[in-house]
């Protein structure tokens, strides 16, 4: 056999053994360009909100011993970390990390919801609706709690849209806000929103990271819903004391 | 029994379709709902107008071929295929919707008939174990522990129907692909190619333009195999470690 | 004119591949004789496929894992659908890892003798040692067969075999082995060493210079017809079951590769050996459209009755145990219910005929897990059939659990087919027929598990290596293109074939001719024959066929995706085949295996086979429609395996 067949010989044989070998691209572009990378974006993101919200809610319920200790544990906020951290450096590490979380959250369940749309245009002529309320309304429930997040932040943290707002006095604003009916439509409103987000979201999460099992689903979809009722009731409750005068 | 169809009529991949209505008359209850169709089509012959074209093939429920929307459901009110539908599942007088799967992975080819060689492509990409004939060790030079067996088993019962797409809202392939996934992972014969499979497979499911998971469940709802949602979460667990495993 | 059944008697047919000496060195021997093909040379080569069922689909994975370039059709949508994927059983395998017994020589004992002395001892030997090859590939695939708790593979008796060797998965063993061959297939497409067409059906076969380079095919989405040439063409495309019109096949499983085939030169062997599966749910009436196999392996602990008294309309709990007829423990006491297939079909028949058959129409016999239930408890009863106990109750709405299963005979396999040599090549060169299309290894009666073993031993093993010799032996063809003069002619006659059912616009549907042929080959050609019957059916195949062409309708064109075109051309070859069926049958005045000459019977009614006359494969040469075809006879030699009565009492 002469070394041009050879070579042929084994290009043969390559070729019949061949399977994807190209290079792979980077961990972290495997993971953008991927729907179930893309997810696990979600996933990561959606928990540090979770986590933030868990606290937040416990910090809210502060409210209910009185503006005193409500507006301490607000500067408290700003000065946590101390003498290590500067003023306020705490605090802005902990929204950069949320601007982060949301933003890479929007944008992969944006990119991901217009794939999803676009794989699926047609209808069926004949109407189902078949998941949970909570899995339908996931993508409008993102969008409301978006929303809801502008309006919050321009209302309690920047005051922008909060006419009397005072620096300094969370308690009065608080009080203040839930004292129109307006305020308190969209906060609640957003809350249920939450709470159903919360609901299939964390249990997604865990389904997208992989940790969920057969044995270990029950427990998962449990947790899920005490989160949400928790998060849910923990947040309303504020604006709900505030209406009955239970705080004022 | 006489029942109301309401078809969706489509001429080829390019022309728009509808749904149109027939009669049909002298059903009976045995008859599988292939063989309604069947009645239907003798009589439009007959009258010289075009038959509603359909896959089917086996009519045993295991080629996978047959792939109906019957009102809304994919594969009918019953969790099993087209072909193993029988029309005791509906009552004298009844309208029934007949739709193709709809997903723009699965174009259309004609009236109910669809494109589904996304799922062979998929396939392609790694769902096999590279094994050459004649290279074969002794078949008890490997035990496989039982369980790891039934396991196997149990997603590799998938019959390629596309079930999944059509009832899932993001018209995703994620149950088809992490059923062949999990089926060849499991086995010790299938862990050498563990990560290239996970990772070439997805690839190629996102390249195809199938959606992506919102874990809603009806695919493992519609699935006449009864493939588990849980193996969508086992598939993400592989991908995972596939993704920070892979050398680059 | 000479009327069909007139044959005459041509030049016998000879195995000249063969190869001599002991049987258990013949594959061997016959492998290193073969001439091989230089590895460099192989991508030259172009082999075409039909159908990527276990035969066609390992074969076309193992030919390009070779090197070859494979060019593979089949009808569905996907090659993963072949109707291999029902088998629910299991394969065959002389693995012995039970202890029991088993070996290579008696699992060719067993298949030669359960064949009824109708098969060539080489091709089955041959076929019982690589038996033990194809568990180790399908293991390395990835296959999930079933395991026992040590981690080692499970086996069980299988359809009136002493010894436990068939592997098994589940009751779906046919949808795993083929799903392992469509992914090794899978694999090699995205190599690029195979060219798959789905939904690509052929339609002629090209034969220049006395070889065979090519295939007409439809591409039955645009409904174009297209030619593809090649170095070698293998049919993998089946069997002929659906002659039938109602039989256990896929509804689109079809005939019309084999029967171009045959008329373009191929011998067809053995056409009359058709197995009739004993477990298959009954019809229920005239819509039906196909029938649904049970797995045999109920046989195991179901027991099969009817009631004593003809005409016992009562439910079947209501009949008292000395009331009902175990026909088969009486008949058989030593076999009982696991009598092998033939044996147990006939003997329903029989009971049937009596009138003591039961449910609609008379048709069918109980298959009662009330005993096994009893003995082992519901729960053993649920994890061995729970997935057929299920399947039954979903066709037909009764729970076994609670009443007994109806069962009735269904056709279900073809042992006839292509002739083909030991190196599974037809009489025309260059022309390959592997598993069920081919009438090789299993003669008038095919054990079960043993269609799952002879598809991957073909595709996966033997073609592999025969194929090698015709390739190295005629390397250098002249390429073919579509300007040639028999190209043309055979374009012309398949484009000619679909024009003409287009344009007849009769007023009957192409299922009712259908449906028609195969009452009447089910009626006279099916579990028990005649002289009469058959001359009888001989008169009415032509009668049918001048109809259909006189009054058959299909609606739309042939540039369009028109299924009830794709049906009507596949009838017209049954129209031809049934009629080579029956001839077939009436020449073979005896009975063997899924054969049954009610004239060739012993006192106490089994099959007498006539050794002396009919030792002999019966290969037709087709010399027109309607006309005589030539016979060539094979003859048979038994070395190892002396042909006996088969005895099963």
């Amino acid at each position: 056999m002469s070394w041009t067949d050879q070579l042929c010989v084994r290009s043969v044989l390559c070729m019949a053994l061949a399977t994807r070998t190209d290079r792979r691209p980077s961990f972290a572009r495997t993971v953008w360009d991927s729907t179930v990378g893309k997810k696990t974006v979600m996933a990561v993101s959606g928990l540090i909100m979770l986590l933030y919200l868990v606290v937040h809610m416990i910090g809210n319920l502060k409210i209910f011993f009185g503006a005193g200790e409500f507006d301490h544990y607000a500067h408290w906020l700003r000065t946590v970390g101390e003498p290590f951290m500067h003023y306020e450096w705490t605090l802005w590490l902990v929204r950069v990390v949320l601007v982060a979380a949301v933003v890479a959250h929007a944008v992969s369940a944006y990119q991901l919801s217009r794939r999803d749309i676009r794989a699926r245009p047609g209808k069926y002529a004949h109407r189902k609706a078949r998941a949970s309320y909570a899995t339908r309304t996931m993508r409008w429930g993102g969008i409301i709690l978006g929303l809801f997040i502008v309006w919050h932040i321009l209302d309690l943290t920047t005051g922008t849209v909060h006419p009397g707002f005072r620096h300094g006095h969370p308690y009065r604003n608080v009080v203040d806000t839930f004292s129109t009916w307006y305020g308190n439509v969209v906060y609640i409103v957003a809350m249920l929103a939450l709470g159903l987000h919360v609901r299939h979201g964390f249990w997604s999460a865990a389904q997208t990271l992989g940790v969920g099992s057969r044995t270990r689903d029950r427990a998962l979809k449990t947790l899920a819903n005490v989160l949400a009722l928790l998060l849910t009731v923990g947040f309303i409750a504020v604006p709900v004391a505030v209406m009955t005068g239970v705080v004022s | 029994m006489k029942l109301t169809l309401r078809v969706w009529r489509q001429r080829n991949a390019d022309a728009d379709g509808t749904m149109s209505t027939y009669e049909v008359d002298g059903i009976s209850p045995d008859m599988s709902f292939l063989e309604m169709l069947d009645t239907l089509n003798e009589e439009l012959i007959v009258k010289g107008e075009d038959p509603v074209a359909f896959d089917h093939d086996c009519r045993e429920g295991i080629c996978g071929a047959c792939s109906l929307v019957i009102n809304g459901d994919a594969h009918g009110p019953e969790r099993t295929t087209t072909c193993q539908l029988h029309m005791r599942s509906f009552k004298d007088g009844d309208t029934i919707d007949v739709e193709p799967w709809r997903a723009s992975a699965f174009p259309v080819i004609k009236d109910l008939v669809v494109d589904r060689s996304a799922f062979d492509r998929i396939i392609q990409a790694g769902g096999y174990i590279t094994a050459p004939t004649g290279a074969a060790p002794e078949a008890h030079a490997t035990p496989v522990p039982k369980p790891d067996a039934d396991l196997a088993f149990e997603h590799a019962e998938c019959i390629g129907c596309g079930a999944c797409v059509a009832a899932c809202p993001n018209g995703a392939a994620m149950l088809f692909t992490s059923a062949k996934i999990n089926h060849l992972n499991v086995l010790p014969q299938g862990a050498p190619e563990r990560e290239t499979r996970v990772l070439d497979m997805v690839e190629q499911m996102d390249e195809e333009g199938f959606g992506g998971c919102t874990l809603a469940g009806e695919c493992a709802t519609a699935c006449p195999k009864g493939i588990p949602l849980m193996s969508i979460t086992s598939m993400n667990k592989e991908w995972l470690r596939a993704a920070r495993k892979v050398k680059r | 004119m000479t009327s069909y059944a007139d044959y005459v008697t041509g030049e016998p047919v000879v195995d000249a591949k063969a190869p001599s000496g002991p049987v258990h060195e013949r594959w061997d021997k016959r492998r290193f004789e073969a001439k091989l093909v230089n590895p460099a040379n192989r991508r030259k080569h172009t082999v075409i496929v039909v159908g990527t069922g276990l035969a066609g689909g390992s074969a076309g994975a193992t030919l390009a894992e070779q090197g070859y370039h494979v060019v593979q059709f089949c009808y569905q949508d996907s090659p993963r659908r072949a109707h291999s994927i029902a088998a629910q059983g299991g394969i065959n395998a002389a693995k012995n890892y039970r202890n029991d017994g088993d070996s290579v020589h008696r699992l060719f004992y067993d298949t030669v003798k359960g064949g009824d002395f109708r098969a060539r001892e080489s091709n089955v030997h041959r076929l019982a040692q690589i038996s033990v090859e194809i568990i180790d590939q399908c293991v390395a695939q990835g296959v999930p067969f079933a395991r026992e708790y040590g981690g080692l593979l499970d086996t069980r008796s299988f359809g009136g075999v002493q010894v436990s060797r068939t592997f098994y998965a589940r009751g779906q063993t046919g949808q795993q082995l083929l799903l392992g061959a469509y992914q090794a297939l899978s694999r090699q497409i995205a190599a690029g060493n195979v060219e798959m067409h789905p939904r690509t059906e052929m339609l002629d076969l090209i034969v220049v210079d006395g070889r065979a380079r090519g295939i007409v095919a439809r591409d039955l989405v645009t409904g174009r017809i297209d030619t593809y040439f090649a170095d070698a063409v293998v049919l993998a495309s089946g069997g002929y079951g659906n002659v039938f019109y109602l039989s256990t096949n896929a509804m689109n499983s079809n005939a019309t590769a084999v029967w171009r085939a045959h008329r373009r030169g191929a011998y067809f062997a053995n056409p009359c050996f058709t197995q009739i599966h004993p477990t298959c749910i009954p019809r229920t009436g005239d819509h039906q459209s196909k029938l649904t196999l049970m797995s045999e392996s109920l046989r195991n602990d179901g027991r099969i009755w009817v009631p004593r008294a003809k005409g016992d309309r009562r439910p079947p709990n209501e009949i008292p145990e000395d009331e009902r007829d175990y026909y088969l423990e009486r008949i058989y006491p030593s076999f009982g219910n696991l009598v092998p297939r033939d044996i147990a079909s006939r003997a329903a028949k029989n009971v049937c005929d009596e009138g003591r058959g039961v449910g609609p129409g008379g048709q069918g016999v109980y298959l009662d897990f009330a005993d096994a239930i009893a003995r082992m408890g519901r729960k053993a009863v649920e994890a061995r059939y729970g997935n057929l106990f299920d399947m039954y109750q979903r066709i037909t709405d009764e729970d076994p659990y609670e009443v007994p299963m109806r069962i009735y005979p269904a056709v279900h396999y073809t042992m006839g087919g292509l002739w083909v040599d030991y190196d599974l090549q037809t009489t025309v060169p260059g022309l390959f027929a592997i598993g069920e299309a081919n009438f090789s290894d299993h003669g008038a009666n095919r054990l079960g598990a043993s269609a799952l073993m002879q598809g991957l031993a073909d595709g996966y093993f033997v073609l592999p290596s025969t194929i090698n010799d015709y390739l190295a032996r005629n390397p250098h063809h002249e390429a073919v293109t579509d300007e040639h003069p028999v190209v043309q002619e055979v374009l012309a006659d398949t484009q000619d074939r679909l024009n003409l059912l287009l344009s007849v616009d009769g007023d009957r549907t192409p299922d009712s001719f259908h449906r028609e042929v195969g009452e009447l080959m089910w009626e006279l050609c099916g579990m028990a024959r005649t002289d009469s019957g058959l001359r009888k059916a001989l008169e009415r195949i032509p009668q049918i066929r001048e109809e259909f062409w006189r009054r058959i309708k299909v609606p739309g064109t042939g540039e369009e995706f028109n299924q009830s075109l794709e049906k009507a051309n596949r009838i017209v070859d049954y129209l031809e085949l049934a009629e080579l069926m029956c001839l077939d049958a009436l020449h073979r005045e005896e009975s063997c295996g899924g054969h049954f000459r009610e004239e060739s019977q012993t006192p106490d009614g089994e099959a007498a086979r006539k050794d002396e006359e009919f030792s002999y494969a019966a290969a037709w040469e087709f010399t027109g429609t309607g006309a005589a075809p030539v016979l060539h006879k094979e003859d048979l030699v038994f070395e190892y395996v002396h042909p006996t009565q088969r005895s099963y009492a």
